[in-house]
């Protein structure tokens, strides 16, 4: 068998495999059972103590959001003030200046709502205060927010008839003690000893060995990717993020950031169905998302491996695969398994460049985003898939003549308004910001020339594929587009903070009226969630309402650019 | 009753149907379905682009021609969705006429408040006035008894013969319009005035002045309501999108990918789908109260089942002959078939009809009536007879009845008796005790006869997951052994109304929706705290009040039909939406190629079913989705067939048909369509 693609199977098969005992471990800890890291409960009691917090109350779903909100309203205060003023802080060997408002805007949104969206460079852009304790502090306590957010639904869903649904600290900080820090721990030190830079140290200046003299950017890079890849955020130390030799230096570094990319989001879906003591479920979950990951993934690696035809035609050999933008330490299978992966989650980072992938390719990810719920982010992915889980259990009971209802809990109209305006909310953002920037550079090609590096087709999918990373809180960029502007800035800005927050008050919201509704027990005639034949249901769900809504913006894009290509 | 095979398109209602098509268009009335009204926005908005060019043609808008036939489509499409629900209604409305027809006139015989008598019209009666019946008077209307007790022979709306005691006071005061009294006299109060029956209620919900939307409707229509605005937004954000890649797109192409992709074939059928679901119910012979009512029954989990009528057929028949000792099997046949003879009850002619299979002949017997007078059965004596022209007293009852009498007399009641009548008890039946002249001749067993075909009924309901109750007030013993033998998941013995609602919260409270049918005035709470109430039209006012149905035929095993109604209607939209929504892969595909094919000839490519041009091609999808809305009319009317085959099964099959069928027949209709639009262009 092909070398690169055994390599792409060993990398997700294993990280498959670890996560079916992270989901298990992940149940045990939210549910409060024994488990062996409960050596750290004292430290967490701790925290709990020193914040004045009653670990042990039970929250309603609305406390919940209010606790939710109003902590990441003092993070985004926290963030904007270290970045505007990150160049008179210390830690800033490099001397970096401070961000401009509108960039430290982006910059504090992009981050607070774990889409890392980069409109800077981390080697000239930041600081290594902010980089530690603004930018990975936040990747740390966003990833534990939809973590918390997630299980509050989880909670929800148990049987029977309930206002209270846990403790959101207690969630909140469970996730980072027992799973983000030692998990994001463990990768750190393997890229450290790979190479990947832990210091204080100021740019090095080194000779190639063609004889340049360059400055090499260092800093405390291997704290920050660790959880920059268990996280789903997604934002790197470097600029080109892991396509930089010292963000992911060797294969071994590549296959286990890139695993580390998939496993908790993989595993979160699978706590599911353990949480409730419904492994199937589960497992109804974990296949639809699977199979809609391979969908993409699938052709993805075909054509990345195959090559592209262009450079073909230009007599340049293509048997690596099209290695436009790839690094040669990767390869061509690996770059399109990342290339899937990162956006299928909402991590976004990359280890090449997206901008150079095949036009199909580059469709995937898109439509990886635009799904935005095949596994997902840390935990809002699966909120964005219990939405359209929703809706696919009131049009499947109705077709199996039944008032629809999920795990005992009637769905009625006003739970289906709120996953319609959190199904509807994604098409909204991404089209109508995507049309705004296309009608102004329509209306004035020379003003707005900066913007795009390719005019024509490639230039509108690298304008969507920045709207839609937005929306999917992805963060990974289709670079080629001009976007540190006020423009861009703002307007992700804006499109990042609607589709990050509204997206978990949707299903929190929901899943709270479940709780208290009347639980009813299953009979004969109640339609089962846990069967591939629902699976299916869920799958064309998400087919039909997420992807076929960009079916035409796709075809100026992509589609338009492969049939050109392909001719 | 009218004709229940009626066929879907009688040419008087689609007349009906096709001028109220053009009322509907008035804004005011689309107002209340979201996705219809979008389309007439677009209609609207075709028409004066069309216009427009009349007066200043616009290449870039292509013809007045196609303009104007995409203008006619739209307003077609619009047309054959309101006659979709016109035709429902229409049906509805005569159903229920029909119904009220069949409620005959008859004359009165008015008590006025001095005491005086008057002759009046049934029609003429009002709330509170109050008439007189005799024996063999038929009963005008729907009323109370306030004084009196009479046997009424109610076979003209139950279809059953035996009949039933109503007296003031209690349950059993309700009288329903149309039955005869058939002993005694009864001063009856009338209860419903003129056009306030259930009928007339039912039959505004059908015409839609009262109709509200169910709550399943509501959830509905806010996801179609949805799936109209992503569309929305692609089409609107589909303008700078054709700006910026310099591919102009015309009015009608932009109105045309937008009335393709909303909902528009459930948006147009959904009122219809709610209307034939109460027409469904009406042509069964059940009046709802609600529509809601209807959608309830779909989803209930338990069923409380009146062992008579339902489950064993009303009537217990003769099975066996036991004479009391020292009597002769031939001489106890005869005497209780004599005194069966002119008894024209079930149970005496079921005597007559075990007596010719055990070769004994009631016509040779008929001749020792000669000058007998005949005994008829009262609520007091609980037994009924002859008394022979010599004298000989013949009477037959119940047991304890004939026992007293015996007593009375100084005769033994034999212990052998005593214990048959036990042991027929056990076995499920009746025993019915004969005697001569007070001396006991025997004991005739009786039983009930479970009705054929009702355990397959039950096997339905149990593959629907629905949990079957028999309710009787036999004794505990009979109550089991009826139950098991038809298959009963579960029986209430000796019930009294108080055990029907302990019974119905218990259900409840485990989170059931439970359904029952009664008629009792005690039955009221109970028929009022299930989630479904069918109330039999016999039963008293206050049952009928208490319960969201009413059943005319006061036919018990017509739950069973009600559930399956109202399983069809949720199914019915299930599967619609589900086809709605399916088609619309296909429309894209017909229409983004052509929107696009001329200046980016690549995406030509995306024209997989090869349309002739772009023109034909939108034209097509449009013509597709305007027709394929009359074409699923009678589905719509007719309902989604239900077959208990469980939830997951039900969901494949349905999914197969109208999930991957609603994928695949619009590509081989737009593509037919195109080969004949194609031919004109």
């Amino acid at each position: 068998m092909n070398k690169e693609l055994l390599g792409i199977l060993l990398i997700f098969g294993s990280t498959v495999l670890l996560a079916i005992p992270l989901g298990r471990y992940l149940a045990t800890i939210y549910r409060g059972d024994k488990s062996w890291t409960d050596f750290l409960a004292p430290f967490e009691r701790l925290l709990f103590r020193a914040g004045g917090i009653d670990a042990n109350r039970g929250m309603t779903w609305q406390q919940h959001l209010v606790a939710l909100l109003t902590i990441n309203m003092v993070w985004f205060g926290w963030a904007l003030l270290v970045l505007c003023t990150q160049g008179s802080l210390p830690l800033n060997p490099d001397h970096n200046p401070s961000m401009s408002p509108d960039q430290a805007f982006n910059t504090a949104i992009s981050f607070l709502v774990n889409c890392n969206l980069q409109h800077y460079s981390g080697e000239s852009g930041a600081t290594y205060f902010s980089q530690v304790f603004c930018l990975m502090f936040l990747q740390f306590v966003t990833a534990a927010t939809g973590m918390a957010a997630c299980v509050v639904v989880f909670n929800a869903l148990k049987e029977g008839t309930t206002e209270k649904l846990g403790n959101f600290y207690n969630y909140f900080v469970k996730s980072i003690t027992r799973v983000l820090l030692p998990l994001s721990l463990a990768l750190a030190l393997v890229l450290v000893f790979q190479g990947t830079p832990m210091n204080w140290a100021a740019k090095a200046p080194i000779v190639t060995v063609q004889g340049d003299s360059v400055n090499v950017s260092r800093g405390p890079a291997a704290a920050l990717i660790g959880i920059k890849q268990m996280g789903t955020n997604g934002g790197g130390f470097f600029g080109v993020n892991s396509a930089h030799p010292l963000e992911n230096p060797t294969y071994l570094t590549n296959a286990l950031e890139n695993g580390a990319i998939v496993l908790i989001p993989i595993a979160m879906a699978l706590a599911f169905g353990f949480y409730l003591g419904r492994p199937r479920l589960g497992w109804m979950v974990f296949g639809v998302m699977t199979a809609g990951y391979l969908l993409l993934q699938v052709p993805t690696v075909a054509l990345e491996m195959h090559g592209n035809p262009a450079i073909a035609r230009l007599g340049v050999d293509q048997s690596l695969g099209s290695m436009e933008g790839k690094e040669v330490r990767v390869g061509a299978a690996a770059s399109a398994l990342w290339a899937i992966q990162t956006t299928v989650t909402s991590n976004g980072s990359v280890n090449a460049m997206h901008d150079s992938l095949t036009p199909i390719s580059g469709m995937n990810t898109l439509l990886g985003m635009m799904t935005n719920a095949f596994y997902g982010g840390v935990g809002v992915g699966f909120l964005n898939f219990f939405v359209f889980i929703i809706v696919a259990v009131f049009i499947s009971g109705l077709m199996v003549g039944r008032t629809p209802e999920f795990l005992g809990k009637k769905i009625e109209a006003r739970e289906m308004k709120i996953a319609i305006i959190i199904a509807l909310l994604h098409p909204l953002l991404i089209l109508t910001g995507t049309a705004m920037s296309a009608h102004l550079y329509a209306g004035n090609p020379t003003e707005y020339a900066g913007w795009l590096a390719n005019p024509g087709y490639h230039g509108f999918s690298e304008m969507l594929y920045e709207y839609t990373s937005s929306a999917a809180n992805n963060g990974s960029g289709f670079e080629g587009l001009g976007d540190n502007t006020p423009w861009w800035n703002i307007s992700t800005g804006i499109v990042m903070v609607l589709a990050r927050y509204l997206p978990i008050i949707g299903p929190v919201a929901i899943a709270g009226l479940l709780a208290r509704k009347k639980f009813i027990p299953e009979s004969a005639g109640t339609l089962r969630v846990d069967t591939a034949t629902f699976g299916v249901m869920v799958f064309f769900v998400i087919w039909i309402i997420a992807a076929l809504a960009f079916f035409p913006a796709l075809a100026l894009g992509p589609l338009a650019e492969h049939f050109t290509l392909y001719q | 009753m009218a004709t229940k095979s009626q066929s879907l398109f009688q040419p008087a209602l689609v007349r009906e149907a096709v001028g109220q098509a053009f009322v509907k268009l008035d804004p005011r009335v689309m107002f209340r379905n979201p996705v219809m009204f979008t389309v007439e926005i677009g209609t609207v908005v075709m028409f004066f682009v069309t216009i427009g060019l009349l007066f200043k043609p616009d290449a870039a808008q292509g013809s007045f021609g196609y303009n104007f036939t995409v203008f006619f489509v739209l307003f077609l499409t619009l047309l054959f969705a309101n006659f979709a629900e016109a035709i429902a209604e229409a049906r509805g409305k005569a159903q229920a006429d029909s119904l009220r027809k069949t409620r005959q006139d008859t004359p009165a015989n008015v008590r006025q408040p001095d005491g005086s008598m008057v002759a009046m019209s049934s029609a003429q009666l009002q709330k509170g006035q109050v008439f007189v019946v005799e024996a063999g008077e038929l009963i005008p209307t729907d009323g109370e008894i306030i004084e009196g007790l009479a046997t009424i022979d109610e076979s003209a709306i139950t279809g059953e013969s035996a009949p039933v005691i109503r007296e003031a006071g209690g349950d059993k005061s309700s009288v329903t319009g149309g039955t005869k009294v058939l002993s005694d006299r009864i001063v009856v109060q009338v209860t419903t005035a003129p056009g306030e029956s259930f009928l007339d209620k039912m039959i505004a919900l059908v015409e839609g002045a009262s109709r509200q939307k169910t709550p399943n409707e509501i959830a509905l229509t806010i996801l179609l309501a949805g799936f109209t605005l992503v569309f929305v937004i692609v089409c609107v954000t589909l303008q700078p999108f054709a700006e910026y890649s310099k591919t102009p797109i015309a009015v009608a192409s932009f109105i045309a990918l937008f009335v393709c992709l909303i909902p528009t074939t459930i948006g147009g059928l959904l009122s219809a789908i709610g209307i034939a679901g109460m027409d469904r119910a009406l042509r069964a012979n059940v009046i709802t109260k609600s529509g809601k009512a209807v959608e309830t029954a779909g989803d209930i989990d338990v069923l409380l089942l009146d062992k008579t009528g339902t489950i064993t057929i009303g009537n217990r028949k003769a099975t066996h002959f036991w004479p009391a000792p020292g009597v002769g099997m031939q001489e106890f046949i005869e005497q209780a078939t004599v005194s069966s003879l002119t008894d024209e009850t079930p149970e005496g002619k079921s005597i007559v009809e075990l007596a010719r299979d055990n070769k004994v002949d009631p016509a040779q017997l008929r001749s020792r009536l000669d000058g007998a007078e005949l005994i008829k059965f009262t609520a007091e004596t609980r037994s009924s007879g002859v008394t022979l022209g010599n004298g000989t007293r013949i009477r037959k009852g119940a047991a304890d009845a004939i026992r007293k009498l015996a007593e009375a007399a100084g005769n033994v009641y034999h212990d052998d008796v005593a214990d048959r009548v036990k042991a027929v008890a056990s076995n499920g039946g009746t025993p019915l005790v004969v005697s001569e002249n007070d001396r006991v001749l025997g004991v005739v067993e009786l039983q009930d006869i479970i009705k054929p075909g009702i355990q397959e009924r039950f096997e339905r309901l149990r593959a629907m997951g629905i949990k079957t109750v028999m309710v009787t007030g036999d004794n505990p013993l009979t109550a089991k052994f009826i139950a098991e033998k038809a298959g009963v998941d579960d029986f209430i013995a000796e019930a009294k109304p108080e055990d029907k609602m302990q019974y119905i919260r218990a259900e409840q409270q485990l989170g059931k929706l439970v359904a029952m049918m009664g008629d009792g005035t005690n039955d009221a709470p109970a028929l009022a705290q299930a989630d479904v109430g069918v109330a039999m039209n016999s039963g008293t006012q206050a049952a009928k009040e208490a319960g969201n149905m009413v059943d005319l035929d006061n036919d018990p095993t017509k739950l069973i039909e009600v559930v399956e109604i109202g399983k069809q209607l949720l199914m019915t939209r299930g599967t619609l939406t589900t086809f709605s929504i399916a088609n619309d892969v296909a429309k894209y595909f017909a229409i983004v190629p052509a929107l696009f094919m001329v200046a980016i000839p690549a995406l030509g490519a995306l024209n997989v079913m090869g349309l002739k041009s772009p023109q034909s091609a939108i034209l097509s999808a449009v013509i597709f989705n305007a027709l394929i809305i009359p074409a699923l009319v009678p589905l719509a009317l007719k309902g989604v067939a239900y077959k208990p085959v469980g939830a997951s099964a039900l969901l494949r099959r349905n999914l197969l048909i109208y999930g991957l069928g609603g994928v695949v027949v619009p590509f081989i209709g737009i593509k037919i369509i195109d080969l004949i639009v194609g031919a004109f262009l």
